[in-house]
């Protein structure tokens, strides 16, 4: 079973996250893996050992930074770790960032079959939840996401989901894309042998010459949508908080009915 | 190709038109003459009037059935149908967001999910959306030749059109492609009574603070016309099954009306409710970090807040 994670540095939840240009900033300071990724490589982690052999990959795509994603999946047991980064790959939209990400999927699937790239369900910085679709996609692959469960059998997959109008169970052929909740499974804590080999780890970086794109074809030039304003929120206005002495209850019924919304 | 039809891909559930398909229609007249594209068995007439009601010329109807629960299979009939159209509308949900990215790979449709509303800004469609838990507001133009736009229930207020017409009916045959995935079984979610989460224009969430008596909670979403809502705390403790979960990794709400009852506010709960019009807080910590982005705050026990609450609106409605 050889399974490939992708992993994502994200501004950390609890930070003052923000735009710089119509991109998201990003700083070594106050980012991390995205929360969501703990339970993809998890997921792999589980199979490789039910499967009693195999390897992960776990592949990031930023700038510099960036790589303290895959070394926190080194940590949590990955064995190889993969850092695509290039200056021109900024910007990028879904689709740019697929077609990067898919071929260097491709050059690891070229050296030995891979069976499965597992993400996260989404990335709590954007949140759209495209990206898994886009590679699958991208790679002509099986798209099999948003799972609660995952198991391989016959060189299946099968998945359950749980979309609020139904709960399904999807099968397809490997090799697959598959996109997993927090709902998969608990993530291991790192090991702290792994975590001194993950200091040490040498991860190396791929750039776009390495994966033979023409930088025109990614990047904020190329993306199909462009941010053409983003401004931080006003706290809201008028905030009142009030403490129930007896009286509560009738001050927050009498607020509802004032707004109209009761 | 008539450069100003938008098709807006409606939702339905047994039979008749949601909400946020209102809603959608809405918008979509803003941004040109829309046109309604229905998955599944024909429509009802009524469904059609109301349709036509919202400002829809046309209805095509596309005869795929649980086929449109695979994303390729959906995309493929909407891309057949909708050749005409530059512009798409859908209500934002984990499955359109699928097929929204699918569709977009096929015909090259630039796509922006998770839209609070859109505009035609020089010819070119733009989107408002606000990100990082709502404390950010960004606008997107898009600037492919066609474009998709995820739009969020409650986002924008429905209202027919002035000068509503019968919709036609037209009915589209398209060849679906094979998809490698297979739906296994499909099994339905009850839908308890009133309206779902997601498109509630009142949601009341309960989380530790109820200790799993959720008895106070529904009365109350029952009072304000709303739906159930839990945190994560909650439902991990088994109170409450996980389709009532409010969250980033559960459903995204933006109700005109939130309640937090008992919820102290982690950061995965705001990002999947902060967007909401109106945010109310009951909490015994006063320093629960939900007061924070609350509108209006009762530090105090939900336990006896809310039949006060509930009792003051009775005794208002003269009930």
């Amino acid at each position: 079973m050889r399974i490939l994670v992708t992993v994502k540095h994200v501004p950390d939840l609890q930070s003052n996250r923000s735009f710089t240009d119509g991109t998201v900033t990003r700083t070594a300071e106050d980012g991390s893996m995205n929360e969501l990724d703990e339970h993809a490589v998890e997921a792999a982690l589980q199979l490789v050992e039910e499967a009693g052999e195999g390897e992960v990959y776990a592949l990031t795509l930023g700038g510099p930074d960036a790589v303290s994603a895959v070394r926190k999946a080194l940590q949590l047991g990955a064995h190889h770790a993969i850092h695509v980064s290039d200056e021109a790959v900024a910007g990028s939209d879904v689709f740019g960032t697929a077609m990067v990400i898919g071929a260097a999927v491709r050059k690891v699937h070229a050296e030995a079959p891979l069976d499965m790239v597992i993400t996260g369900m989404a990335a709590l910085d954007g949140l759209t939840s495209m990206f898994p679709t886009a590679l699958a996609a991208e790679l002509d692959w099986s798209q099999l996401t948003l799972a609660s469960a995952v198991s391989v059998a016959d060189g299946e997959a099968t998945i359950e989901r749980h979309l609020p109008d139904a709960h399904e169970t999807v099968t397809a052929p490997l090799p697959a894309v598959v996109s997993v909740t927090d709902e998969a499974n608990k993530p291991r804590y790192p090991n702290f042998k792994l975590i001194m080999a993950a200091r040490k780890a040498e991860v190396p970086v791929w750039t776009l010459a390495d994966l033979g794109i023409d930088p025109a074809l990614v990047g904020g030039g190329a993306a199909r949508a462009t941010v053409v304003d983003a401004s931080e929120r006003p706290p809201r206005e008028n905030r009142r908080q009030v403490t129930d002495k007896g009286e509560g209850g009738r001050e927050l019924a009498e607020f509802l009915i004032e707004k109209g919304l009761a | 190709m008539s450069t100003d039809t938008v098709a807006v891909l409606i939702e339905h559930r047994d039979g008749a038109v949601t909400p946020p398909s209102l809603e959608a229609l809405t918008l979509a007249r803003s941004l040109g003459t829309p046109i309604a594209l229905w998955l599944g068995d024909a429509p009802a007439a009524d469904a059609v009037a109301r349709l036509g009601e919202y400002g829809a010329s046309e209805v095509r109807v596309v005869g795929i059935g649980d086929d449109a629960r695979l994303p390729a299979k959906a995309a493929a009939a909407i891309a057949a149908a909708t050749e005409d159209a530059p512009v798409l509308v859908v209500i934002s949900t984990f499955v359109t967001k699928e097929i929204a990215t699918r569709l977009a790979v096929l015909n090259g449709a630039g796509v922006v999910v998770d839209a609070a509303g859109a505009s035609r800004v020089d010819g070119r469609i733009e989107t408002f959306q606000t990100v990082f838990a709502a404390t950010w507001n960004v606008r997107t133009r898009i600037d492919a030749e066609r474009a998709i736009v995820g739009v969020r229930p409650n986002t924008t207020q429905a209202s027919p059109a002035e000068n509503p017409g019968d919709a036609t009916v037209t009915q589209v045959e398209v060849a679906l492609p094979q998809t490698r995935e297979r739906l296994v079984s499909v099994e339905p979610v009850e839908q308890g009574e009133g309206v779902p989460l997601a498109e509630a224009p009142v949601v009341v969430s309960g989380g530790r603070g109820t200790n799993g008596d959720y008895t106070l909670i529904e009365e109350f979403a029952a009072v304000l016309g709303g739906a159930v809502g839990a945190s994560r705390d909650a439902t991990d403790e088994g109170w409450i099954s996980h389709e009532h979960m409010v969250g980033q990794t559960g459903t995204t709400v933006t109700p005109a009306l939130y309640v937090a009852c008992g919820i102290s506010g982690a950061v995965h709960h705001r990002g999947g409710m902060q967007a909401s019009g109106t945010i109310v807080a009951i909490n015994m910590d006063p320093d629960a970090p939900i007061f924070e982005i609350s509108d209006f705050g009762v530090v105090g026990s939900l336990f006896d807040v809310i039949p006060q609450a509930i009792e003051t609106i009775k005794a208002h409605r003269g009930e």
